[in-house]
């Protein structure tokens, strides 16, 4: 049975959902959204948390009105734009977020960015409340010298041009080397390897963007080590992700049998997620997976930290990594990597810093916590500012995966529906909601997309992509989703 | 993989069926007892996506085996008659939140005859903690 069926939205509901106060953009206009006694909230961010958020929001309370504000011109964050390409059923969870935003209360308005377009204190004065799922648009760096040399990736950039985001699109990155080096092993790190070794019959049935696909296709790498500080037993990623690459068509595992001593003994300890990730990795180490005419490769090294990254002859590109090497003090989860004092080299011509996603700050009036890269919040409500939530990575910091979000986001709504309920969003004040937004977007010149034109965007990506057998061919550029938007 | 298997089956299986009624029991993560009647062969995620019964955040992927948002969990007498788990699930429900002994994903339980009855629960706070150091917290 598809369970997509199950959710169909028929067209009549559509339109009559689309009761979004809004200019000629939006193309209809029904009810104004401003209130005299129903709570009107907006969230900022369109991807998991923000619409998360939103739907249990509007499940909960029968008057309440959700606006969600996105800064590209098309919704969902991190389900499009991080979730693999060949991971399309993670993507499921885009069928009830449409079912949300098609939602007669709730209204999408996409290509805003508020900080810049519109401030969150304009936000606040239009709002009886206002949360922030914006999560984390840069990436921890790794603070040693050679970052910065050709060859050298953040793997949110790295996803971001697989996976089509806008301003990723002109990384081009360089796979000409034979090997890479990713540093991190979480279910990132894994991702970037697996896009890096699969076989292009996977690939090109995927929605990985054209342009990437090429690039892929051309690549000389041939070669994956993922490198991570601690050792087998303190491995990040998850055991779908492993048996993945244990699995992959035309590859064999490359690891180190030396780094793997003591850690069958240890196995009988461990609870059982952590034993099964670690006897298929055992597995793996001892050469039992993959083919032996596999002529591309990938394995895990460990207890291993980047001190410099190497550049070639001419000082042009990377050529190398120099990593310092390590000891565990204490095991478990909470072992630690102490340097020995040791270091090894590897050639390597392209590296992918798989350490971590990470917030910014949005706004000067917003609280922030430069350390840990996330808004100071209890229970998502922000700390000392009345009306102002937070939900997702921005909140928690960025790990996990969508089903973690939203249940972390579905504390912010309960948080926020039990302020409601103690009567501490003062909703007898009269707010404007979108109304006094799209106003100032007016002024401003800002030209906001509605969810029925990211419809439009959407019918136009899936009949590209059905073209090349694909699910659907992301297009690249904001104008050009805007100029689809519009016609 | 397995879960296309089950998913094969179900579409032999008209909507109309005449097959008995079997009850079920649901207890949702605020401990409400829901009950519904229901034809063999759906699995418990059609169940409670079919039934729109209350339980928040259920079946994010809708029945594919890529999160564990449908974790529920059995009583030890229904637990061990059900089918062999495969590892595709066992993967999955291992990062489930609240994991028990006697813990299933639902997209991968088919209602049979035998399950008249039963009681099945969601965790309080269901979660899917996939980062490890997550999990070891929560632990």
């Amino acid at each position: 049975m598809n369970m997509r069926s199950l959710r169909a939205v028929k067209p009549l509901e559509r339109f009559l959902s689309a009761r979004c106060v809004g200019t000629r953009a939006h193309g209809v206009r029904k009810l104004s959204s401003t209130s005299g006694s129903y709570p009107l909230v907006c969230i900022v961010g369109g991807g998991p948390a923000g619409f998360y958020t939103a739907q249990h929001l509007l499940k909960s309370h029968p008057d309440i009105h959700v606006d969600i504000y996105e800064r590209l011109p098309i919704p969902f964050g991190l389900v499009r734009f991080g979730v693999a390409p060949d991971h399309p059923e993670v993507k499921n969870v885009i069928n009830t977020f449409t079912q949300t935003a098609q939602h007669k209360h709730c209204c999408f308005f996409g290509n805003v960015n508020i900080g810049r377009d519109v401030s969150v204190k304009e936000l606040q004065e239009a709002y009886h409340a206002v949360v922030l799922s914006y999560g984390a648009e840069a990436n921890r760096r790794l603070g040693i010298p050679g970052e910065d040399l050709l060859g050298v990736y953040s793997a949110k950039d790295f996803v971001g041009w697989y996976n089509g985001v806008p301003c990723n699109k002109d990384l081009q990155p360089d796979l000409s080397s034979d090997t890479a080096v990713i540093l991190g092993q979480g279910n990132v790190a894994l991702d970037v390897a697996r896009m890096l070794l699969s076989p292009l019959d996977i690939l090109k049935k995927t929605d990985v963007t054209q342009p990437s696909l090429e690039a892929l296709a051309a690549s000389h790498v041939h070669k994956v080590l993922i490198v991570g500080r601690r050792g087998p037993l303190q491995m990040a990623c998850t055991i779908k992700e492993l048996r993945e690459m244990v699995n992959l068509p035309g590859t064999k595992p490359d690891m180190v049998t030396a780094e793997f001593e003591g850690i069958a003994e240890a196995l009988k300890e461990l609870p059982r997620p952590r034993k099964r990730l670690t006897e298929l990795l055992l597995k793996a180490a001892q050469g039992s997976a993959g083919s032996a005419q596999a002529t591309r490769q990938w394995g895990f090294r460990f207890l291993r930290s980047p001190v410099e990254i190497r550049p070639s002859s001419d000082v042009t590109r990377t050529a190398g990594i120099r990593l310092a090497v390590n000891r565990l003090e204490g095991s478990g989860e909470n072992a630690q990597a102490v340097p020995t004092g040791e270091v090894e080299d590897l050639q390597c011509g392209l590296v992918i810093n798989s350490i971590g996603y990470r917030s910014l700050p949005i706004d000067a009036t917003v609280p922030f916590d430069p350390h840990k890269a996330v808004i100071p919040n209890t229970v998502g409500r922000v700390e000392q500012v009345a009306g102002l939530y937070c939900s997702g990575w921005v909140k928690r910091g960025p790990t996990g995966v969508i089903a973690t979000t939203m249940n972390d986001s579905f504390d912010t709504a309960r948080a926020l529906l039990q302020d409601i309920e103690a009567g501490l969003l003062k909703l007898s004040t009269k707010k404007l909601g979108s109304k006094a937004i799209v106003t100032l977007l007016e002024k401003r010149g800002v030209n906001s997309v509605s969810f029925l034109e990211w419809e439009k965007i959407n019918a136009e990506e899936v009949k590209r992509g059905g073209r090349a057998g694909k699910p659907r061919e992301k297009l690249l550029d904001v104008e050009e989703m805007i100029k689809i938007a519009k016609t | 993989k397995s879960n296309q298997k089950v998913i094969q089956k179900h579409s032999l299986i008209s909507p109309t069926s005449k097959g008995d009624k079997i009850l079920l029991h649901f207890i949702n993560q605020s401990g409400v007892k829901i009950t519904t009647s229901v034809t063999e062969g759906a699995s418990l995620l059609e169940v409670v996506i079919n039934k729109n019964l209350d339980i928040s955040g259920f079946g994010a992927c809708e029945g594919t085996l890529a999160c564990s948002t449908c974790h529920l969990i059995f009583d030890e007498n229904v637990y061990k008659n059900l089918e062999p788990i495969a590892d595709e699930e066992l993967d999955m429900l291992d990062l489930a939140y609240g994991l028990t002994k006697t813990s299933r994903l639902g997209c991968q339980v088919c209602v049979q005859k035998w399950m008249d009855g039963m009681t099945v629960r969601v965790p309080r706070d269901v979660k899917d903690l996939r980062n490890v150091k997550e999990s070891a917290e929560n632990q």
